[in-house]
């Protein structure tokens, strides 16, 4: 009754701006589900457990050359945070929340908050441009989204240098982090593309999920650096090259050939298998076996 | 000559610059933005600003190795036939003009204005017309971070802005002693610019100026042998010169009494300045010599990359190694990727600087 009063042109305003409202909206609090990649993101991966990474020689080195005593000695990386590429994958209980223009009623941007080191962002969805090159990066970095559909596509510049695995595998400031959020039903997913023209030969693609658990309370993190170890001021631990004594580790405890486990795009597809002659997976698994929550990862 | 001064369709900052509004009300009361990300819905919009960066990019690559090349010789290094400056407001009283030669730092207020290098003498007229979008007051200080002329080349063009403002007076042009020394005696054929008339060679000299605590440190032996810091206290920003140089492999000017361990004093030194706001983030911002504003965690990555290619070079001095096989270890493979500039160079200044120390 009240639509037929409406003059036409009113009419097809109404009409246009139903779209804005069919979209999905992913406001609420998310608990993470850890099945995919269970090990590396609970426990934390394995020292030189390159696999499944795209990573040219470059990278290769610098996570060799890494020392896991750089985020206790060094007091700057005690709280450094994880990007916001990799925090997805970490203590990922995520709350999202809309914010409108007031005068459209249209939703102009999304916020995150994450357990891990309580790190916020904001996802504008206005249109605006990414900043210029010569601003300030951040661990957050800048995003915006657009919608294809249900699905939100969001695009991540202005990162500070970081990893793409806790190993030491670098992720540079110069990456370009695009994700695909869907939401079916009371569960989300996250489909996260890294595009490092530093470090990766090609594409690093991942996927998380997250369940909608509305009476989750996410907690303060808090982080408060500190002198734990008398060290030289200026203090850099690392291995020199060649001389990192953990690299064969995890090979030997998953009975992977060493090479495999090197990552780079090659060993990422299926036809890999076919060089590796002479490979037999071990008879019986020991290490990480039923890790699916934070509570069962034992070894 | 093109300088990036078209208004920005809602982005804009002030007037001429590039740079989203920073006083917006809708700010969320929990986030901390960094300079230059804007945090507020309503700075929507398209604008220009953001395109053409890949090329922009390009060029600005190759100028810093003109400029190295340049600064060699103590030649004038010449700007690309388009030089762009950007104001970028840091925080405080503190902004930079930042494109292609030495970043410019600026703090401005009722005294008048205080600059940190001068850029390239091409580049004057811009920086001029740039600082005039920031502030009609007059330069009453420049501070030389050092004597290449990358970041002094200005200094004439810029000092005249205190001349020609009531009361005129000549701005005082602070550096260590030695930016004065090497000013004195120029390579043959090259022209000194305006010289430092205020020096000091003492570890620091402090002032206040605009209601600002504001120190000069002296950093021995690091890019050169009269580096200086700037700290703004109150603004809570750092001017490095170029000690640091984000993207950027340092150039140790061996010539003139530089040495990778002065830069990582040096390095070091910002570091022990800087207090990140919350998890390693702004706080402390650090405008370096070349590129991106940084702030404490930016500097850690550069540090860590610098030490541990002297510790990689060191090792391979005690296994023996010459020069020519160090270089061919190369000892900064893992960073060649990300850092521009000459990785020999580099290695090479390190290994000869190591070796100049050794007993």
């Amino acid at each position: 009754m009240l639509m037929s009063r409406l003059c036409p042109s009113l009419r097809l305003a109404v009409f246009a701006a139903a779209p804005v409202f069919a979209q999905a909206d992913f406001t609420g609090e998310w608990a993470p589900l850890y099945h995919e990649d269970a090990p590396e993101r609970l426990p934390g991966p394995e020292l030189a457990d390159y696999t499944e990474l795209p990573i040219n020689a470059a990278a290769r080195m610098r996570a060799d050359s890494w020392d896991a005593d750089r985020i206790s000695v060094v007091e700057e990386y005690q709280c450094r945070p994880h990007g916001s590429d990799y925090s997805m994958r970490g203590l990922g209980n995520l709350r999202v929340w809309r914010e409108f223009d007031p005068a459209t009623q249209r939703t102009v941007a999304f916020h995150t908050h994450m357990l891990a080191w309580d790190s916020e962002r904001t996802i504008y969805l206005d249109g605006r441009p990414h900043p210029p090159d010569y601003a300030a990066h951040t661990w957050q970095g800048f995003s915006t989204g657009v919608w294809d559909g249900n699905m939100l596509t969001i695009t991540t510049t202005h990162l500070k240098e970081n990893y793409i695995r806790r190993n030491g595998v670098p992720r540079s400031d110069q990456a370009t982090v695009t994700e695909h959020w869907t939401r079916h039903g009371d569960y989300l997913t996250v489909t996260t593309v890294i595009d490092d023209p530093v470090f990766l030969t090609e594409t690093l693609v991942r996927s998380d999920n997250w369940y909608l658990d509305p009476g989750q309370h996410i907690g303060i993190f808090g982080c408060e650096y500190a002198a734990e170890l008398p060290r030289p001021e200026g203090t850099v631990p690392h291995h020199l090259p060649g001389a990192n004594p953990y690299l064969h580790e995890f090979a030997n405890w998953y009975g992977l050939p060493f090479e495999a486990t090197r990552g780079g795009a090659e060993t990422l597809y299926p036809e890999y298998r076919q060089k590796l002659t002479g490979y037999k997976p071990p008879e019986k698994c020991d290490r990480y076996c039923t890790c699916t929550t934070l509570f069962n990862c034992n070894r | 000559m093109r300088m990036q001064t078209e208004t920005c369709n809602r982005f804009s900052w002030r007037t001429h610059s590039c740079v989203p509004r920073r006083d917006s009300s809708r700010r969320l009361p929990e986030s901390s933005p960094a300079p230059g990300l804007d945090t507020s819905v309503e700075a929507a919009g398209t604008s220009a600003c953001g395109a053409g960066f890949s090329l922009r990019r390009a060029l600005a690559r190759l100028l810093p190795i003109a400029a190295l090349l340049a600064c060699a010789t103590w030649a004038q290094p010449s700007a690309s036939a388009d030089p762009e400056l950007h104001v970028l407001p840091v925080q405080g009283s503190v902004s930079m003009l930042v494109g292609d030669g030495g970043n410019i730092t600026v703090q401005a207020g009722k005294d008048g204005i205080l600059l940190v290098d001068t850029g390239l003498a091409q580049i004057a007229p811009k920086a001029v017309a740039a600082l005039r979008t920031i502030s009609d007051g007059p330069v009453r200080y420049i501070v030389n971070t050092h004597v290449h002329p990358d970041h002094t080349g200005g200094n004439e063009a810029l000092a005249k802005l205190g001349r020609d403002n009531p009361p005129p007076t000549f701005p005082r042009i602070i550096a260590h002693l030695a930016v004065q020394e090497r000013m004195a005696a120029p390579p043959p054929g090259n022209e000194a610019p305006v010289w430092p008339n205020d020096t000091y060679s003492t570890p620091y000299k402090d002032l206040s100026f605009n209601n600002e605590a504001i120190v000069v440190y002296h950093i021995p032996a690091a890019h050169t042998d009269g580096d200086s810091i700037v700290f703004f206290r109150r603004s809570d920003v750092v001017s490095a010169g170029d000690i640091f140089t984000p993207g950027r492999y340092p150039f140790i000017d061996l010539e003139r009494g530089g040495s990778v361990q002065g830069i990582i004093n040096g390095l070091n030194k910002i570091l022990e300045i800087a207090v990140p706001l919350k998890y390693q983030e702004g706080g402390t911002y650090v405008i370096p010599g070349h590129g991106r504003l940084c702030d404490e965690a930016d500097v850690v990555e550069f540090r860590d990359m610098v030490t541990i290619v002297r510790d990689r070079v060191q090792d391979l001095i005690k296994k023996g190694m010459s020069l020519e096989q160090v270089k061919a270890a190369k000892p900064s493979f893992d960073y060649d990727t990300q850092y521009s500039g000459s990785p020999d160079a580099f290695v090479e200044a390190v290994y000869k600087g190591l070796q100049k120390q050794a007993p």
